[in-house]
């Protein structure tokens, strides 16, 4: 086994572990396969070539990626802002929390009212669900500076933009990463509810779809996909966190 | 050496007050601080928690004002420019934890644009003063806390100012530890010749270290006295059991009111 796998080896056995308990379940205990069809079964559905698997991992992976993509954006940089302008933090901090408060499953309906179905608008609904805990989290790594760090910045006349590059946004990344771990698990549930309410495509459609047709195995095979997804991304974030953090010895 | 411009303090604080306003109540947070302390002394400021030893240090920083008395820096031999001529260390090392030791000590000189080439060249002398020349590269969490601190101190030499404030800067370091930090201080003041102003908690390490040591009381926050400290040079830890340390700390401990 390469080297680098051993730290893995567990955590890749809980996983293999998990799958052969998961057959053994299905043989033993002579569940039906319309109730819960084993991996085998489930792994056979990707052979189907009337599934157009590509097409709908296509629009579901652009619908995550895209809406969590916006979400960093826009979240880094209300967070800067906030930290820019103190009145507009003390003004709209209470709002979007309040905002958050919203039940953003509930509101996909409306989005479909005002951005109609497709890519787009669950991309939006991914981007709101997500983009909060980015906000948050990134605005208390950039508050978070040492006073005696400052006073040591001040006393050589450093200005506020020094302060920022050199001090505040280095000392956030931390901060955002954990913000992003959060965002890129709850733009998975988005995308997949946007699909849900209203669209012609995507697994979260895909799985509706197969669930009138009672066909589990296709519908545990749709599941395992977006949970791939989310996979991705989130390993994506972990590797930029190895990178930037971990790398250097930082922690938050 | 009777009129020579030489004789005039580095600098030279008289009757400096400062008064903090909490909600219309007024805050003695210095007052009657008279001293003189000439280039390339290294003095302590010793006293108890709310002495205000760390606003002094403040005013001479620069990033506070005082409300009455004089604050003079700089005389026409050695020329002191605010907001450029100051050293700081603190109680914590305060490195940036992303940052390798040779570009943590290079944060001055690039808050204040001096030429890069130069500084680099500068900063890795600085760490081989202070004993952290195979230490360039690493980050701070591989350092221990005495190392962490003897960066920040190549830190605050970097741009080369004319004046080190060091506000407890041993103070969260252990007993053993702070001995030694107290000897590599002593060298490294020797070395680099800069003026520093030294705040501690502790009585021994302001007499060991400090020609002269100014002694703070709290309440109300006052300079109770100055002491001319008359030690064999150079000093070696063994100064400490001598009669005449013995002498000076007890007169501090008794101007603080400890006997």
């Amino acid at each position: 086994m390469p080297r680098f796998l051993h730290g893995y080896l567990y955590a890749i056995l809980a996983h293999i572990g998990f799958v052969v308990l998961w057959q053994v379940a299905v043989s033993v205990g002579r569940i039906p396969s319309y109730i819960l069809p084993g991996p085998i079964e489930t792994i056979a559905a990707l052979a189907e070539p009337s599934y157009n698997w590509f097409r709908h991992i296509w629009v579901t992976t652009a619908e995550i990626f895209g809406g969590y993509a916006i979400a960093t954006v826009v979240g880094v940089a209300l967070a800067v802002l906030f930290v820019w302008v103190p009145p507009l933090n003390a003004a709209l901090m209470p709002l979007l929390i309040t905002l958050n408060m919203v039940p953003k499953v509930a509101m996909a309906p409306l989005f479909i009212i005002w951005f109609s179905y497709g890519i787009v608008p669950n991309m939006l609904i991914a981007f709101t669900i997500c983009f909060f805990p980015i906000v948050l989290t990134t605005y208390r790594g950039l508050i978070e500076v040492e006073p005696d760090l400052l006073n040591l910045v001040k006393s050589l006349k450093g200005n506020r933009w020094q302060i920022f590059t050199k001090i505040q946004l280095p000392g956030s990344l931390p901060f955002l990463f954990s913000g992003m771990k959060v965002a890129a698990v709850l733009a998975v549930a988005g995308a997949v509810v946007g699909e849900f309410i209203a669209s012609d495509s995507g697994l979260g459609y895909f799985l509706l779809v197969q669930q009138n047709a009672l066909n589990t195995s296709a519908m545990m095979m749709a599941l395992i996909l977006i949970t791939g997804i989310g996979v991705v991304l989130y390993g994506l974030v972990a590797l930029l966190e190895y990178v930037f953090v971990t790398r250097k010895g930082i922690s938050a | 050496m009777i009129g020579s411009a030489t004789n005039q303090p580095f600098i030279r604080l008289e009757g400096v007050r400062k008064v903090y306003r909490f909600g219309g109540k007024e805050f003695l947070a210095v007052s009657d601080v008279t001293m003189d302390i000439n280039e390339g002394e290294l003095v302590s400021l010793v006293g108890p928690s709310g002495c205000g030893k760390s606003t002094l240090l403040k005013i001479l920083a620069g990033l506070h004002g005082h409300d009455g008395g004089t604050v003079e820096i700089g005389n026409p031999e050695t020329p002191f420019t605010p907001g450029r001529d100051i050293g700081m260390v603190f109680q914590q090392a305060l490195l940036l934890k992303w940052r390798t030791i040779l570009d943590n000590v290079l944060l001055p000189a690039e808050i204040l644009g001096l030429p890069r080439a130069a500084s680099r060249e500068r900063a890795r002398d600085l760490l081989a003063m202070v004993g952290l020349e195979n230490f360039a590269d690493a980050y701070p969490s591989q350092l221990s806390g005495g190392m962490q601190q003897r960066a920040s101190i190549a830190r605050s030499l970097v741009h080369d100012p004319k004046l080190i404030l060091m506000d407890e800067p041993f103070g969260a370091l252990d007993a053993l530890t702070r001995e030694r930090m107290n000897l590599e201080l002593m060298r490294i003041w020797k070395e680099s010749g800069k003026t520093i102003l030294f705040v501690t908690h502790g009585i021994q390490e302001a007499v060991f270290l400090g020609s002269q040591v100014a002694v703070l009381t709290a309440g109300p926050a006052r300079m109770a006295a100055h002491l001319d400290i008359d030690l064999p040079e150079p000093r070696s830890l063994s100064v400490k059991t001598s009669e005449q340390f013995g002498n000076y700390t007890k007169q501090i401990y008794a101007l603080l009111g400890m006997e």
